[in-house]
């Protein structure tokens, strides 16, 4: 017994066990309600995928020299530490911010008033690396020796918990994947052998008549897995649905930002009610040989 | 064919059968008899495997019943005719259906006409359609014994099939039985009908066992 040869008609096991009433609706029922929920975690997870890659290539490929060094040797040093990074191997580009723009950064805390010329703020230098990367620690050297107050951050301790945090959450979205599978099953499980108890009268009957368990479990295994099949079909429409109709959140660019599939991203989603047959597969087969043993 | 060699059985803690030895020859005709309760039917699911003995052996076709698997059991089965006391129709199908019921699970098709007789033959043509629910007693049986039969087996084997029959119903049911006798079927018929018992050695050379005090012997002339 297979699964193709199970979706195959078969008019005559079908028959032979009488429809199997709530239990079948309840397996179509779980089978829709799990592919609906598991279209929104793989969409989490497809998500979270894309972020943790988002931030760690953008991060990855910038980093900051941020440069303190009394008044009337600043702009000495800025251009001391702007010739290493120029010809530091790796590194493509190196430019000192503006005023403006180091007062565009620090307007979220201190506000658009902020006096930067009064101030006694570190020189910013934004360099852009290519994507071989470059040497950290022997440019850490350099810059010691050229600008000494000048501190590379390659911001590795800020890129390291966003990614893991991406990952995680890339993770979690598979995780809960294959919890609602495994909920699937076990819901399937009970379904089966509900059926299989509520007609232990006629597999009583059937073993009598010479059926082997294989002929018996087959006519259950395939009214279940084509249950799973056809809920899970209607649930992951549903949720293909829902997750194209939600709201586009582009301009807030948020962490909302790209929830849901993109490009060849929408087909994974239509594994789910194979995947849903399967499991019922699975688990149904595994319940019925059980089950036949104890019924007979 | 089917035999039995010192075999027990035992159920809760207190033996049902004891010290069995029989041999069920080919085209036989066996009757076994004894007060209700005695064992026949256990004597019976023994002997179609649907109980395993506890002592002793029994050999089905040649093979000890131990070492059959559980398609071993099915496959010989399909080899054994068994008309149930209580006939063991699936009620949601009609009557046609469940008569070829042996031959669809074997995956083995029937022609229509094929059952059309059988069902003519046990005087059921008329009701191919009709579900278990609706027969009366007597047709309820005849449709047990044709499904029995319908693949063709080696060994029947009924447990109190005129039960609930009166004797009219109940001669019809055993000129049935032992037609197919005379076609070379082996046939062990459970049944505390003495009546019928008679009734039947006037046709054949049928043998009489009596079970009692878990034991089973050849009854005396007297049946």
């Amino acid at each position: 017994m297979n699964l193709l040869s199970i979706l195959a008609p078969d008019r005559q096991a079908d028959r032979v066990v009488p429809p199997s009433g709530h239990t079948a609706w309840l397996t179509q029922f779980t089978a829709a309600a799990m592919a609906f929920l598991a279209v929104f975690a793989l969409a989490l997870s497809l998500a979270a995928g894309r972020l943790a890659d988002r931030w760690s290539d953008a991060l990855e490929r910038t980093a900051t020299v941020r440069l303190s060094a009394p008044e009337d040797q600043i702009d000495l040093q800025t251009a001391a530490v702007l010739e290493v990074l120029t010809t530091t191997p790796g590194i493509t580009s190196a430019r000192a911010l503006s005023d403006d723009e180091q007062r565009a950064l620090l307007e979220p805390w201190f506000g658009p008033d902020l006096p930067v010329d009064a101030l006694p703020l570190p020189r910013l230098i934004e360099l852009t690396e290519d994507g071989a990367g470059y040497d950290a620690e022997g440019l850490r050297q350099r810059l010691a020796a050229e600008a000494p107050g000048a501190v590379l951050d390659d911001h590795t301790r800020w890129r390291r918990p966003l990614a893991v945090a991406a990952d995680r959450l890339r993770l979690l979205g598979l995780l809960s994947i294959g919890l609602i599978a495994a909920a699937t099953a076990a819901m399937i499980t009970l379904a089966a052998n509900a059926a299989l108890a509520a007609n232990a009268q006629v597999i009583r009957v059937l073993r009598l008549v010479g059926a082997r368990d294989a002929y018996i479990a087959r006519a259950f295994v395939r009214r279940f897995t084509l249950r799973a099949l056809s809920g899970a079909a209607i649930g992951t429409a549903l949720g293909m649905i829902g997750v194209a109709l939600l709201p586009s959140t582009e301009a807030a660019g948020s962490f909302l930002t790209g929830l849901g599939f993109t490009g060849a991203g929408w087909i994974l989603p239509l594994t789910l009610p194979p995947l849903a047959a399967l499991v019922a597969f699975l688990a149904t087969r595994a319940s019925a040989f059980r089950k036949l043993r104890e019924l007979t | 064919m089917i035999a039995f060699e010192n075999v027990a059985y035992s159920y809760g803690g207190g033996e049902l059968l004891s010290g069995i030895s029989l041999r069920l020859a080919p085209g036989s005709f066996h009757f076994l008899t004894g007060p209700s309760g005695a064992g026949k039917s256990t004597f019976l699911k023994l002997c179609y495997a649907e109980l395993r003995p506890t002592a002793g052996h029994i050999t089905l076709f040649d093979r000890d019943v131990r070492s059959l698997s559980r398609d071993d059991v099915a496959l010989n089965r399909r080899r054994i005719g068994v008309v149930h006391q209580d006939c063991q129709f699936l009620d949601h199908l009609p009557l046609a259906a469940n008569v070829a019921l042996p031959l669809t699970v074997a995956g083995r098709g029937s022609e229509a006409s094929d059952l059309t007789d059988l069902l003519g033959w046990v005087g059921l043509g008329s009701l191919a359609d009709a579900l278990p629910p609706s027969l009366s007693g007597g047709e309820r049986q005849r449709a047990a014994l044709a499904r029995a039969i319908i693949m063709g087996p080696d060994v029947i084997l009924a447990d109190e099939p005129t039960g609930n029959l009166d004797w009219e119903m109940s001669l019809r049911l055993l000129t049935l039985l032992v037609e197919l006798n005379r076609m070379g079927k082996t046939v062990l018929v459970a049944t505390h009908d003495l009546n019928l018992i008679r009734q039947a050695k006037a046709q054949i050379p049928a043998r009489v066992l009596r079970i009692a005090k878990r034991r089973i012997q050849l009854a005396g002339a007297d049946l």
